[in-house]
């Protein structure tokens, strides 16, 4: 097997250190020059429960986890709670290495924890590594790791035994060793990497031919491995957030951890409250009284924050809130990633919605649109929310670290100053906050300019109820249809401002192309090396990864439309929420749409998008393999 | 300097100027307690020196969410049982305005019970005023959470089978550090103990009485009134946790055996505020968040510099 790509797959039970492992396993690669992709699979539990990380390495750029892997290191459940036995769940202990080898690809390596692991528990296994033409190691990581420290080093021992394997120089892996321990567990580890390393390279005879990529190309400038979490959060932060309120929910979580790790030093306030109508209440009041905030949560907490995000856009209060999809309904997959929240996201609260809605499609967008959230939700005093996935959340990429190398933007928008406070008393009288034709205006569509309390001359009422210029409460049917129409004009500035940036809904793939693949939000990357699959393969197809969600991008998605025979609409979901959401917006295209659904709690891969477009153009593609859905559009 | 230019302002401050500049038509019906609590807030704003623009007094929904629309000051007529989130958060990110939360018993006690209690232990430097008619007087008439065991409505038409909520003990075991009750028929105490709320360096909780003589005309009007700290039937220390704590039962109890038992029920000036608390920590500035917009010369941070952890 020629590979020009590593992915390699480190499994093992939940709470064994296969993530803090994986990151430092990822920071060498990338130091190594190469580009690198992260793909997290969990359980909704503490301990215990089968999980792996991915790592996918190239020369080349990558944009998703890609097909299958090629390299496991099983480290077998320390924490199964059934190891010896038959059980509902079956025996969990063996699991990291039996429910893995289904993806590994032919002639793929495989190093197991002999220690812990016995393969002779794994049905048709010796035949199996035949079949596929595996390279098996058998380790016994644990005893090692014993020998010169503790059990759990064991994962030391795995990426040692890696390295030896793929001929990865261990000198960057030692430096990120140094950087996050210290004292005796460091040099009991850099003992264990050594012991494992040589023992492997020296010991064990290498029939397989995979070895890590080496770096060739050179990256754009020097990288940063980050995820989607810090994409939003260091946006939020660039744009002078400094007050953040939530409640701890999967996979929200990650934004509101690393903005409660940096606001403290950044002189900024974290609140954890009892519950997410309070979290978005709180970001309203502090929003309210002159601070940059955000909330946030996943589907069930967002659907808590249904009021209070109506009352932000009635009382025009600027507030931006992230919702980090995961499966649904209910608590549904807590862990697993799914696109199933378009619709609540877009249309939860009472009365017409009105609000911006941006789904970024990697760290790199989740950073530049959480950016312009902010400056459209204060300049135009609108909720603007950041839609996401548990994918995104968790998923790290490295980025050039000149995408965060920009000015911050502590501009609180649309507020008035002490000056314009005098005037307004001499020339009308007294403030009006809710003008009905704000001619001198604040630049930004029907938006009137908002005081801070505290300022002189600026007092006023913040009301839910509808009211008049003033903000008394007002139930007058012409003074309702101006101040509704004024505040619904927004989205129509907002979608003209959006709109001048020629670039912000880039197509992918060659402009002349007969078909057409459209997404959203973190399908974006997968969609694009699908993309690359079909055209290499003789297929004409280009894809646009939609962000504008709402205000939506009409313009460009026509023109799209326009220009293919046929669109194949990627979403991860049951119901295909953003194929009617385009023709919803669009009104046309229900004869060219079709949509390919997924909805097993995993990400796609390239290949199935591939296999779905092949299905759907008709070069008979064989789907049953998987968990995928071919669907037709209805209506126009 | 301020870059809010109504805060500590020096100069005389007048009741008058908490009256709306175009005075709306009060939704309240002649003889309600509410008129009571607008009237007790005018005079205390000025007692404690405190000028209409450097005062947020955050509501929510029914007859008394509507004190917002009546009183002239920054106002903010949020949503059923959400003041007291959107009133705490305010304050955080400007400890310099006077923040006032107002609601009613069914607001504060019922949908924004979750909100009462965790605001009562954080306790932040705010007022809270609790309009308590024991019935929802805006939707017509319905059982409240402070509404007697047995209390006959249209969604309790066989009597209530609830003992009612215990406002001032809620408060007391959630945490607040002012505790008091106080009754629209008795606008002098009232006033002095809305005083005493905003100078408190907590969150003072004022349990308001207010009757309402459309939807509960069974009800008592709250009189006559004993005054705790003036009657010579009661002898307790405020500042005692234990001894407030009775004397709230007994209050409680009395009230529905036509007893109207009013004043300051427990007080704990050594706590400090959520602020200070939170200050300790260093999880908050020192100078008000707000201001930090208004500095030109303020060096924002940037994500920028974080980023040799991602290296």
């Amino acid at each position: 097997m020629t590979d020009d790509e590593l992915i390699w797959r480190i499994a093992g039970g939940s709470g064994d250190g296969i993530d803090s492992t994986s990151q430092n396993f990822a920071k060498a690669m990338m130091r190594s020059g190469l580009n690198v992709f992260t793909h997290r699979h969990y359980p909704s539990r503490i301990r215990g429960g089968h999980t792996y990380v991915e790592i996918r390495a190239k020369d080349d750029p990558v944009k998703s986890r890609g097909d299958g892997y090629n390299f496991l290191l099983a480290l077998g459940d320390s924490f199964a709670r059934n190891p010896q036995e038959e059980a509902y769940y079956g025996n969990e202990e063996i699991k990291p290495l039996s429910e893995n080898l289904d993806e590994l690809r032919e002639g793929g390596v495989i190093v197991y924890d002999a220690g812990l692991l016995d393969t002779d528990e794994i049905e048709n296994f010796d035949e199996r590594v035949e079949e596929n033409d595996w390279h098996v190691y058998d380790l016994d990581l644990r005893g090692l790791a014993k020998e010169h420290g503790r059990e759990v080093m064991r994962n030391t021992a795995g990426v040692g035994a890696t390295a030896a394997l793929l001929d990865i120089d261990l000198a960057p892996i030692e430096s990120l060793m140094e950087d996050a321990m210290s004292g005796d567990v460091l040099e009991a580890n850099l003992q264990i990497l050594h012991e494992a390393y040589e023992s492997v390279r020296d010991d064990y005879e290498h029939t397989h031919d995979l070895r890590a990529p080496k770096a060739e190309e050179g990256t754009d400038g020097e990288q940063v491995l980050v995820s989607g979490s810090h994409g939003i959060a260091y946006g939020a932060l660039d744009e002078g957030c400094r007050f953040i309120s939530g409640y701890p929910m999967t996979p929200w979580t990650d934004v509101f951890t690393i903005m409660t790790q940096h606001l403290p030093e950044f002189g900024g306030i974290s609140e954890q409250v009892e519950d997410e109508i309070a979290a978005a209440s709180l970001a309203i009041g502090a929003s309210h009284a002159g601070a940059k905030a955000m909330s946030g949560s996943s589907g069930g907490g967002f659907a808590l924050m249904s009021e209070p995000l109506g009352l932000a856009e009635m009382t025009e209060t600027p507030i931006v809130l992230v919702e980090a999809m995961r499966a649904g309904p209910s608590t549904g997959m807590p862990t697993k990633p799914e696109q199933g929240d378009l619709e609540h996201v877009l249309y939860t609260s009472q009365g017409d919605s009105n609000r911006v809605v941006f789904a970024p499609g990697d760290p790199a967008e989740a950073y530049e649109q959480t950016r312009k959230a902010f400056e459209l939700a204060y300049d135009y005093q609108i909720p603007a929310i950041v839609l996401y996935d548990q994918k995104l959340s968790g998923g790290h990429q490295t980025v050039s670290e000149a995408v965060f190398d920009e000015e911050p933007n502590p501009d609180l928008g649309s507020v008035v100053s002490e000056q314009d406070l005098e005037e307004a008393a001499q020339e009308a009288g007294r403030f009006k906050r809710f003008m009905y034709d704000d001619e001198e205006g604040s630049g930004f569509g029907g938006v009137s300019r908002r005081s801070l309390p505290g300022q002189k001359g600026g007092n006023y009422l913040a009301s839910g109820n509808e009211h008049n210029e003033v903000g008394h409460i007002s139930e007058d049917p012409d003074n309702r249809v101006i101040q509704m129409n004024r505040r619904m004009a927004k989205l129509d500035a907002i979608h003209e401002e959006l709109s001048e940036n020629a670039d912000h809904q880039p197509v992918y793939g060659p402009e002349d192309a007969e078909y057409g693949v459209l997404s959203f939000g973190s399908t974006k990357g997968v969609v694009e090396e699908a993309v690359d699959i079909l055209n290499e393969d003789g297929h004409s197809v280009k894809a646009m990864n939609v962000s504008d969600i709402m205000p939506f991008a009409n313009d460009e998605v026509t023109a799209f439309l326009e220009s293919v025979d046929e669109a194949l609409v990627v979403e991860m979901n049951a119901t295909a929420q953003f194929r009617r959401h385009i023709q919803g917006q669009l009104g046309r295209f229900g004869d060219k749409l079709y949509s390919l659904l997924k909805y097993d709690g995993n990400p796609f891969e390239p290949s199935e998008v591939a296999a779905g477009f092949r299905a759907r153009i008709g070069d008979e593609a064989d789907l049953s393999q998987y968990n995928v859905r071919i669907e037709s559009a209805t209506g126009d | 300097m301020s870059a809010f230019n109504a805060i500590g302002e020096d100069r005389e401050i007048d009741r008058d100027e908490f009256t709306p500049e175009i005075e709306p038509q009060a939704t309240w019906c002649p003889g309600c307690g509410d008129f009571g609590v607008l009237k007790s807030l005018k005079q205390a704003m000025p007692e404690v020196g405190r000028n209409p623009e450097e005062a947020l007094l955050v509501t929510g929904i029914g007859c008394s969410g509507k004190l917002s629309s009546y009183f002239r000051s920054y106002g903010f007529h949020s949503i059923h049982g959400r003041s007291l989130p959107v009133a705490r958060a305010a304050k955080m990110a400007n400890p310099d305005l006077e923040v006032i939360a107002a609601g009613g018993d069914g607001d504060g006690y019922g949908i924004g019970g979750n909100h009462f209690m965790h605001t009562a232990r954080e306790n932040h430097d705010m007022t809270y005023i609790v309009f308590d008619n024991e019935i929802f007087g805006l939707t017509k008439g319905q059982t409240s959470p402070t509404s007697p065991k047995g209390h006959k409505s249209k969604t309790q038409p066989h009597g209530s089978a609830k003992q009612p909520i215990r406002p001032l003990s809620l408060a007391l075991t959630s945490g607040a550090s002012f505790v008091a009750r106080t009754a629209a028929v008795n606008p002098n105490q009232a006033k002095e103990i809305l005083v005493e709320a905003m100078e408190h360096d907590g969150f003072a909780h004022v349990d308001f009485l207010t009757q309402c003589p459309t939807w509960n005309k069974d009800a008592k009007q709250y009189v006559p009134y004993i005054d705790v700290q003036d009657s010579d039937d009661y002898d307790f220390d405020i500042t005692n946790r234990g001894e407030a704590a009775e004397m709230m039962q007994e209050a409680e109890d009395a009230l529905y055996e036509g007893e109207v038992l009013t004043g300051r029920f427990y007080k704990d000036s050594d706590r400090p505020s959520y602020q200070a608390e939170k200050q300790a920590t260093g999880d908050m500035p020192e100078e008000p968040l707000a201001e930090r917009y208004f500095d030109d010369d303020y060096e924002w941070e940037r994500s920028y510099d974080l980023l040799d952890r991602h290296k």
